[in-house]
């Protein structure tokens, strides 16, 4: 393996790769250069990348250290992955706390973007469940951080995008549960405000909601999408082992043409999904509720060898509904379509990460195949109205927002320099501070 | 539940081979060098799901240890049902090349230590009339090549010698197998650059796991390897001798 792309598969660079299999692993000598974990590689962007640096590759440093399993209290070495977690916790009738929409992350990635799920409006993000963890560093060693030890360290790493030290292991809570199903409930939608209403309505008694939405319709039909929620189900009877999906998995066997993914075969896909026949209601398990692409390995090579960009926004919620319309409109007139464009109302459970990215409003995620520059100018656009609108993009799928704007949208960032280990650097954290404050 | 003892647990492949038992809930026994690591490994295999995960630590490659260890082995698990053998070096050729003491040292280490090991615990699956006996083999040993000659030569001769047990053993009903695993990417071949046929320890503990399951003889590991060797096997040696491999 001489290659580790992350999911966006951009930007492609030459960067040594150096498995750590052991939390006490030599790591290579360095001088002109830095160090950065790499997982599972699900980030899209540049967070998991290190231009000219070193890798350090934790996916064999992925075993269990303890199991509470009265408590529902996991501690993980990072490398392993939700999915090898699932695997364990599930039969004993926990879940985890909060996932994101692939179980194939690593555990430590997913404390380094302090990812978020279908239940942030009552749960908050993945960083309010972990108690502690084992954060090795290049000038202090082994550090254990938590709310009470090293408590500054400890919000500095969750969020932290991996700059902090190599987290070596993390202890988190888990989520009861007494059925492996999900009750769900699907309702379309024909405008913002329909949705917005749905979702506040939902907030309360659904513990999860999501939506998709046809980023291509235009005019009368923008903002019309599909509303799902889901609880988990109370006692279906047998449990069943979270490996019955995967076994039916789908692959990519490789990179789709360029061609294939245009407006018309995007805006095609939108149209049928929009009014493919719903069930309104009905009793799924829990791996398509939550892990529906994770069916299709390798689905970024739909994209084709040149990847692709996500773009995932949050605007505050007083301006969401002018913003988004905007943010819609934009996308609709450069045809650039995106298939997977989820909108989710975030709640105002605060995140413990200093760097973190979900705060209350609403979220709004997109991916767009790298067409160069015409793609690049279409998310400045973006990105100009999320900033206007006083929101934030995600850094875990982001690969070329500008300085400026990463430092509007935290502009704790100069804060949190005090805690980045002196060996560590990624290409997205050089690419975001090298201008300097923004004016 | 069986009870099983590897030697050599702090390997990649060990370890994933591991955690297979684990999930059905086998009692383990690990012995390896590092204490740190075993005591890593046997948490893990325990969170997993084993009966029960011990660990000794042992130079393996020290032969006079052998017989002690064994039967404390035996007696702490109360029987064998499989023992594992999975360590190794894969030491420098170059040097080996050099000085006959580095060659000898990998053969100690690879090839002799394994044969006392062996000769132990055939005595003991013939008495009992049962068992499994898995060894990790190598391609490697499957042809003698410029690259890698030292260690193929270890590994050929485990290869022969199990070939040998198995003949005997066969009417005790004891399994003997021959694992013959390829590129592995693994912390023993951290530094090759690895290309399409390189696969995780994780497959080859699959490998391992299935084989055992079956009843197998010799399983080469992917599956494609069996060809591959078939062909490279193949060659006459007047043209073989004039290849870089």
């Amino acid at each position: 393996m001489t290659r580790a792309l992350s999911w966006g598969r951009y930007p492609d660079v030459e960067q040594r790769l150096y498995p750590v299999n052991w939390q006490d692993d030599a790591w290579p000598a360095i001088t002109q250069t830095s160090l950065l974990a790499h997982g599972q590689g699900r980030s899209y962007g540049d967070v998991a990348v290190n231009d000219g640096g070193v890798l350090l590759l934790t996916e064999g440093m992925n075993r269990f250290i303890d199991f509470d399993r009265e408590q529902g209290i996991v501690r993980c070495e990072a490398g392993i992955s939700f999915a090898e977690i699932l695997n364990l916790i599930v039969p004993h009738g926990w879940f985890l706390p909060v996932t994101p929409g692939t179980k194939f992350v690593s555990l430590g990635g997913a404390v380094a973007n302090d990812v978020h799920g279908k239940n942030h409006h009552q749960a908050g993000t993945f960083g309010c469940f972990v108690t502690q963890l084992g954060l090795r560093r290049s000038d202090e060693g082994l550090q254990i951080c938590s709310e009470t030890q090293n408590p500054e360290l400890f919000k500095a790493t969750i969020g932290g995008l991996g700059l902090t030290g190599l987290i070596v292991w993390v202890e988190f809570r888990l989520k009861k549960i007494s059925s492996t199903y999900i009750e769900q409930e699907c309702e379309k939608f024909s405008n913002l405000q329909q949705f917005l209403a749905l979702s506040e309505t939902a907030a309360e008694d659904w513990e999860y909601t999501v939506a998709w939405i046809d980023c291509q319709a235009k005019s009368g039909r923008l903002g019309r999408g599909i509303f799902y929620r889901g609880n988990h189900a109370q006692h279906a009877g047998k449990h069943r082992e979270p490996g019955d999906y995967a076994r039916t998995r789908l692959s990519m066997p490789m990179d789709l043409p360029g061609f294939v993914l245009n407006r018309l075969s995007i805006s095609l896909f939108n149209q049928l999904y929009y009014h493919r026949p719903l069930a309104r209601r009905g009793r799924v398990h829990f791996d398509p509720f939550f892990y529906p692409l994770d069916k299709i390995a390798h689905w970024n090579r739909m994209y084709g060898a040149r990847g692709f960009f996500q773009y995932q926004c949050v605007i505050p919620t007083a301006q969401a509904l002018d913003a988004m319309t905007d943010i819609l409109q934009i996308i609709a007139q450069s045809g650039q379509g995106s298939f997977l464009s989820v909108l989710k109302l975030f709640g105002d459970m605060p995140s413990p990460g200093m760097l973190s990215f979900p705060r209350a409003g609403v979220t709004l995620a997109l991916d767009f195949a790298n067409r160069g520059n015409k793609t690049q100018s279409l998310l400045a656009q973006l990105d100009a109205v999320t900033l206007a609108a006083g929101g934030a993009v995600y850094p875990a799928k982001d690969a070329c927002m500008s300085a400026s704007h990463f430092q509007h949208y935290y502009p704790q960032w100069t804060d949190f320099t005090h805690y980045i280990d002196p060996a560590f650097s990624s290409s997205f954290w050089r690419r975001v501070t090298q201008t300097g404050t923004a004016a | 539940m069986k009870r099983v003892l590897i030697l050599g647990a702090s390997s990649a492949i060990a370890e994933h081979t591991a955690r297979l038992f684990a999930q059905r809930g086998d009692r383990l026994l690990l012995v390896a060098r590092n204490t740190q690591r075993l005591k890593t490994i046997s948490d893990d295999l325990r969170v997993r799901g084993a009966l029960d995960c011990d660990y000794r630590v042992a130079d393996l490659s020290d032969t006079s240890t052998h017989d002690t260890l064994l039967n404390e082995a035996s007696t702490q698990l109360g029987g064998l049902d499989i023992v594992l053998i999975a360590y190794g070096t894969l030491g420098e050729q170059k040097a080996c090349e050099q000085d006959f003491n580095a060659a000898l040292k990998e053969l100690q280490t690879n090839c002799l230590s394994v044969l006392s090991l062996l000769t132990l615990l055939a005595n003991q699956m013939e008495q009992q009339g049962s068992g499994t006996l898995a060894v990790i083999s190598s391609v490697a040993g499957d042809r003698g090549r410029q690259s890698n000659y030292v260690y193929g030569t270890a590994k050929g001769a485990i290869s022969i010698f199990l070939q040998g047990l198995r003949n005997r053993l066969s009417k005790s009903r004891v399994q003997v197998l021959t694992i013959k695993p390829g590129f592995v990417d693994s912390p023993m071949t951290r530094d090759f650059d690895k290309g399409l046929l390189w696969v995780k320890p994780a497959v080859i503990a699959q490998g391992i796991y299935r084989a055992i399951d079956k009843q197998k003889d010799v399983v080469y590991l992917p599956f494609f390897w069996r060809y591959i060797m078939f062909i490279i096997k193949l060659i006459p040696e007047k043209i073989f001798k004039r290849l870089s491999l």
